[in-house]
């Protein structure tokens, strides 16, 4: 599909239903307006709420592949862009032998097949794509002025070779944990999205779509389950992710609902640390018990 | 479209006046955005303008109040950014009440011995006058607090902990395929994040000029890798207001952006709301957290405790700077005090410059 065909966010909207994501207005929106102004989509949320599947959901809906970058500290251009094959360089130098013409020998040791092509590169030689950056707090701040160059000209120069661009500018996808304040620079190139957790009859939704197998109850008693623990100030409110796989928990044991003792025998599907797990088990769950009964 | 351009740049405007950086870049972004969408549908023009004007989650209540004025001709939900400015402009005026009287100075033994600036040094900020206060000012300006380093996972070229195969190879190659020297490298070494958390409520106020000085130099010195919060009844981060140069202009920004001036002390809850939104996201990780309070808690002890343990667990180090301190007779015997204290890794006064340069010491030393 080409990206053009989307007529406004609804189409957005409905494709990204068809693919399994099911956004809200403001998802969809922000996509179609990525996709319509050739805009990088910055996206930021708790952990868990489906940036990253947003990004694949993208490629699918206009028909491209998706590239990952995953950002760490003291990530660099050769990590990122393109680095030299040179033990293959070093072999190939070795098989042409002492008499080999040197000038010859040394355009052919600069050839496209000794380049590895890492992520960005990889996103700007196959068009269309989804370049999803992920993590981008994580990375140091030299890097984002690195970034912004190559997305400002969707294209890479290597000295060795010339330069590489984009038949068509990949789809960026930026998301960011916050860890760090990204440089304005970077955010003012690009369409800010703040994504939220979903409502309630859209995480019941989110569940059947992941596993179908589940019954309506269960899954409702698990989104349910999950408002409540969001609401009481864990250290680590559960995600999408993590009602996914407490409701997938709880089928695998067997359950078409939920109760009190079920709960709390799961409850390390949705509850990663010790001190939310012991507030859940003392406070919430006798309530969530009443509340379900 | 004029008619759109002319409302677009007004809320812009407004977004602004209530501390969103929606400035032109974005303001263009905003227009272009609401060519591809139906602008008659007020849901449209809502998440279009949203998503090109604003650029973090603190963003986004002041949008949602300002929309509604603008676009749903409803009353805002927040207090007008005007009506707060000007509550709180002139705050930031030093904090002295009077000075002492000079009588009293004549008696000091020390007066004679010292020079002027020695004495300056090690007096309590509050007992100074205005003009002393502006000498002292001027020389925490020039405090730059650098913080000590850690090693990275990046490496640089030299020492001999490991081979570079790269540059190895590389050489190899420009010699033509002949094994030459081994290149090595180490790691790398980068400055620690610094987190000031600075309490401003009243109990705090004669020393809160001086500490906002304080920050704003340590900003000054490594403004990526600095942040300031101020905390009283509520947290505010004031990174930003502070990163301007000029130190006036920055303590006037930085005063407009905190609401609970002077107001009530809730160290637990401010560092519980610093630690959930910042802190253990990656903001405390590693750094150097340097919390300002007086240990005056009016909320709950064991709250601060319990925060106080989890922040000495994400973080390398926690020092605390207690004016009070640096007085006779002082015992950590505060209910907050009492309760950081297991978790704290430096106490250390900040009542005078002496002792705000023995904090920059800490800092480099952590």
């Amino acid at each position: 599909m080409q990206p053009s065909s989307f007529a406004n966010p609804t189409a957005v909207s409905d494709a990204l239903d068809r693919v399994g994501y099911l956004p809200d207005t403001g998802v969809a929106t922000a996509a179609y307006l990525a996709i319509r102004m050739a805009r990088p989509l910055f996206l930021e949320g708790d952990p868990g709420v489906g940036k990253t599947a947003l990004a694949q959901a993208l490629a699918e809906i206009t028909g491209s592949q998706l590239v990952r970058l995953q950002c760490y500290e003291g990530i660099d251009a050769s990590q990122a862009l393109y680095d030299w094959d040179f033990p293959r360089q070093i072999l190939h130098l070795r098989a042409a032998g002492e008499g080999a013409d040197t000038t010859a020998l040394e355009a052919s040791l600069y050839d496209r097949r000794f380049l590895v092509a890492r992520p960005i590169l990889q996103a700007l030689e196959q068009s269309p794509s989804v370049l999803l950056i992920d993590e981008i707090d994580r990375a140091d701040d030299e890097f984002e002025a690195f970034l912004l160059e190559v997305l400002a000209d969707n294209a890479v120069t290597i000295p060795e070779l010339g330069t590489i661009r984009a038949e068509t500018p990949p789809l960026v996808v930026l998301t960011s944990n916050r860890t760090r304040e990204v440089h304005d620079a970077l955010k003012r190139r690009c369409l800010y999205h703040w994504v939220a957790h979903p409502d309630f009859a859209r995480e019941v939704e989110i569940v059947r779509r992941h596993i179908p197998e589940v019954t309506e109850k269960l899954a409702r008693d698990v989104a349910a389950a999950v408002g409540r623990l969001r609401e009481s100030d864990l250290l680590k409110p559960p995600g999408i992710a993590e009602t996914i796989d407490w409701a997938r928990a709880l089928h695998i044991l067997g359950a078409t609902g939920l109760d009190a003792d079920l709960a709390a025998a799961t409850l390390g599907a949705a509850v990663k640390y010790h001190e939310d797990e012991v507030r859940v088990r003392r406070d919430i769950l006798p309530q969530l018990a009443e509340q379900l009964r | 479209m004029s008619d759109q351009v002319l409302v677009l740049t007004g809320f812009a405007r407004d977004l602004r006046a209530a501390g969103v950086a929606a400035d032109r870049t974005r303001l263009t972004t905003s227009l272009a955005a609401l060519t591809h969408v139906d602008a008659l549908d007020v849901e449209q023009v809502y998440w279009a303008t949203r998503v090109a004007l604003c650029s973090e989650p603190d963003d986004l209540p002041r949008f949602d109040a300002l929309f509604d004025t603008w676009f749903r001709q409803r009353p805002p939900a927040l207090p007008g950014p005007a009506a707060l400015t000007r509550a709180q402009r002139g705050q930031l005026r030093p904090l002295i009440a009077n000075a002492p009287g000079d009588g009293q100075e004549d008696d000091d033994p020390l007066r004679t011995a010292a020079t002027e600036a020695e004495i300056l040094r090690q007096h309590d900020i509050t007992e100074l006058s205005p003009d002393e206060r502006d000498e002292i000012n001027r020389m925490i300006a020039l405090l730059a607090p650098r913080v000590a380093t850690r090693r990275t996972a990046r490496r640089r070229r030299g020492g001999n902990e490991r081979i570079d195969v790269r540059r190895t190879v590389r050489t190899m190659l420009r010699d033509g395929g002949e094994p030459g020297l081994l290149v090595h490298d180490r790691r790398r070494e980068k400055p620690r994040r610094l987190v000031l958390l600075l309490d401003v409520s009243g109990s705090m106020s004669p020393y809160a000029d001086a500490l906002l000085r304080f920050a704003h130099a340590a900003v000054r010195v490594s403004p990526t890798r600095t942040e300031v919060f101020t905390v009283s009844t509520r947290l505010t981060r004031v990174t930003r207001q502070l990163r301007l140069r000029d130190p006036e202009l920055a303590l006037r920004a930085a005063g407009r952006a905190i609401p609970d001036w002077s107001g009530g002390t809730r160290l637990g809850e401010s560092v519980r709301a610093f630690l959930d939104r910042w802190g253990q996201r990656g903001t405390a990780r590693r750094a150097v957290v340097v919390l300002a309070s007086d240990g005056w808690e009016r909320g709950d002890a064991e709250l601060l405790g319990e925060q106080m343990a989890r922040l000495a667990r994400l973080s390398h180090k926690v020092v605390w700077v207690n004016p009070h301190r640096g007085k006779a007779g002082f015992a950590p015997a505060t209910g907050g005090m009492v309760a950081a204290l297991p978790h704290i890794d430096e106490l250390v006064a900040g009542h005078s410059f002496d002792a705000l340069r023995n904090v920059a010491e800490v800092i480099a030393r952590a």
